[in-house]
């Protein structure tokens, strides 16, 4: 991949972070009328209200609000939260990690489940395996992650499987503080083996709820570019040869069927990094997306607008990793 | 005259062939049928409903549904933690859930179908002003910006409608504006602007009615997006005040109450998948039969 590729992509990102900089500001700014009647208490006095308007550089016209409000974001300043007293920012940073491991937990699960699916309806492909498959990724798709997650909350506590916990991210009796925010990763690597494991039980439901839409999306991609590629000379080839049909799916027309598969999960990872605004809510699961919610309930504007954009640079970053990888994996994109 | 000649280069419109086609796709049929099912109930609520769905009774809370053995004659799927009957809150719930998605699907569709067509047939920097919008949109992630935006705009069935045509109209803009630029080079249009048609006629009366079945098929489809919206915006309580039976409403006091009764959410619950399941099948059977490049 040539640098001038990277650096165009690179580019063409800038003017999207700032309309979303833009969009953010007249939701949480302009729409409202007043976002100091989203701040204040009952019992403030108009004293309090010139002050708070004062501090937030409200009195000042809405082009200089908006000046004001890119010079902060453009210094890494987001405000501080109303509702925790902390700084924003901080506040992100410590709960991202939860996140991305959650995300990561789910994207493996989606693409260990939907590629078996897809080598399975491929190996089985016009016979009653293929229409299973086929029927079965269209029953899970049309399922969105948080009924997922509210029916796997309703089987556990249905047939009492306690062992399976449905809310929190770590036992509270397993005693394991971890120095970052990434507990899967330090517990594995400070052999906490009771940690590890305890974290990985509570991830398994709500990584599983988001996992599943996109599972059948990558059996349905995948199984079709496979089907594609079965019909190549050099499947017939493979055939000729005498390779079994398993290996023939496997090895060979898997390889060529994945160019289109990854690019469509990327894309269809951001659909699962927003899933878990509400899935996160409905585990107690203490990421981002739960601290969105309880941002919205308790209106905390700061927060909010934080977590907004938070989202929305992850979603422009997985979409350049995205074109950055189908460039890697495809030579005629290179130069595009 | 003109107008003929614009009208006989358009596709032909075998009306009893599509009608055909439609009563023998068998998702058409069963996705048609379950819609149906929902919509009557929602129509007839004050007909169907056994008992006034936001009525509370604390001396029957917790009664289990008809196949559980506690449970009370009259209350086929029992009460909830207030012992209001669940039955007529699902009823009442269908019909806000189709009233959300009719009009959340409408106003989303009018939107994007506008911008899609003034994008694919105008190009320059007219396609690209509104493309990048597309894009700056799909930057957010969805349910997050349908949460915050009703909770600027403050909770209620208006709010929630304007939340999701707000969010979604990106989904009929995209394909509107694909399907435009590839009508735009068929022979009719070049007919049309041969004799001397303005562009919004074209637009209006040429290139409109033949995008009209895709819209159709977007629209039952955004009606499933929609449904799931607003269940997901009463599951947060920011739909309607939490008397109104929404079935998000019910699953989220069901989620609090799982414990003790199950049952509260499981139906609830079903009954958005069954209407989501139904209108996607009914998206999917219409696309079939509508398309006339997936007929071939």
């Amino acid at each position: 991949m040539s640098w001038t590729f990277l650096f165009r992509r690179l580019l063409l990102a800038v003017p999207t972070l700032f309309g979303v900089a833009v969009v953010v500001f007249v939701l949480l700014r302009v729409v409202p009328g007043d976002p100091i009647a989203m701040l204040i208490g009952p019992g403030a006095t108009d004293a309090d209200i010139a002050e708070l308007r004062r501090l937030y550089g409200l009195d000042e016209s809405i082009a200089v609000q908006f000046l004001y409000y890119l010079r902060d974001l453009a210094a890494g300043d987001f405000g501080t939260s109303i509702s925790m007293r902390q700084d924003v920012m901080e506040l992100v940073l410590g709960r991202l990690p939860v996140t991305i491991e959650l995300c990561l937990v789910a994207m493996a699960m989606a693409i260990a489940l939907g590629g078996t699916m897809a080598l399975a309806g491929a190996y089985w492909r016009g016979r009653a395996g293929e229409a299973t498959v086929d029927g079965a990724a269209g029953f899970i798709l049309a399922i969105p992650d948080f009924l997922w997650a509210l029916l796997f909350i309703l089987f556990v506590v249905v047939f009492a499987l306690d062992g399976l916990p449905i809310s929190g991210r770590i036992g509270h009796d397993v005693g394991f503080r971890g120095a970052t925010g990434f507990l899967l990763i330090e517990s594995l690597a400070r052999l906490r083996f009771d940690a590890f494991g305890s974290v990985l039980l509570h991830t398994v439901l709500p990584a599983a709820a988001l996992a599943l839409p996109l599972a059948a999306i990558v059996a349905r991609v995948l199984k079709t570019s496979i089907n594609e590629a079965m019909t190549q000379d050099y499947i017939l080839m493979a055939r000729v040869k005498g390779f079994s049909r398993a290996r023939i799916v496997c090895r060979e027309a898997l390889r060529n069927a994945l160019v289109p598969t990854v690019t469509l999960t990327g894309v269809q990872f951001t659909f699962l990094v927003g899933g878990t605004v509400l899935v996160e809510k409905i585990f107690s699961y203490p990421g981002i997306g739960n601290m969105a919610i309880d941002a919205v309930i308790n209106r905390d504007l700061p927060l909010i607008q934080g977590l907004v954009l938070t989202f929305a640079v992850l979603f422009i970053a997985i979409n350049l990793l995205v074109d950055m990888s189908y460039a890697l994996l495809n030579p005629r994109m290179r130069h595009g | 005259m003109a107008e003929a000649a614009v009208s006989g280069a358009r596709r032909p419109r075998a009306t009893g062939a599509t009608t055909r086609r439609l009563l023998t796709n068998r998702r058409v049929v069963l996705g048609g049928a379950v819609l149906l099912f929902f919509a009557l109930a929602a129509i007839f609520a004050p007909l169907l409903a056994p008992r006034d769905p936001v009525e509370q009774d604390l001396l029957l809370q917790y009664v289990p549904p008809v196949w559980s053995d506690e449970a009370e004659a009259g209350y086929l799927f029992g009460t909830d933690n207030l012992g209001r009957d669940i039955l007529s809150r699902l009823i009442y719930g269908a019909r806000i859930a189709l009233f959300v998605a009719v009009a959340a699907a409408a106003a989303a569709g009018l939107l994007g179908t506008v911008l899609g067509l003034i994008a694919g047939y105008f190009g320059g920097w007219i396609d690209i002003t509104i493309s990048r919008l597309v894009e700056i949109w799909m930057a957010f992630p969805a349910v997050l910006l349908s949460i915050v935006l009703v909770a600027v705009m403050g909770t209620g069935l208006h709010s929630v409608v304007i939340a999701i045509a707000a969010i979604d109209w990106t989904r009929f803009c995209r394909v509107v504006r694909a399907e435009t630029m590839a009508q735009k080079q068929q022979d009719y249009v070049a007919s049309a602007v041969t004799i001397g048609l303005g562009r919004a006629r074209i637009l209006w009366r040429e290139i409109l009615p033949n995008v009209v079945p895709l819209l159709i098929v977007l629209f039952t489809l955004e009606m499933g997006i929609a449904v799931i919206v607003e269940a997901i915006l009463s599951y947060v309580n920011l739909s309607l005040a939490s008397d109104f039976p929404t079935w998000g409403g019910m699953i989220s006091d069901g989620r609090k109450y799982v414990n003790q009764a199950p049952w509260l959410m499981i139906l609830p619950i079903l009954c958005v998948i069954a209407l989501v399941l139904a209108l996607n099948a009914l998206g999917d059977g219409l696309k079939d039969a509508l398309d006339p490049a997936m007929r071939r």
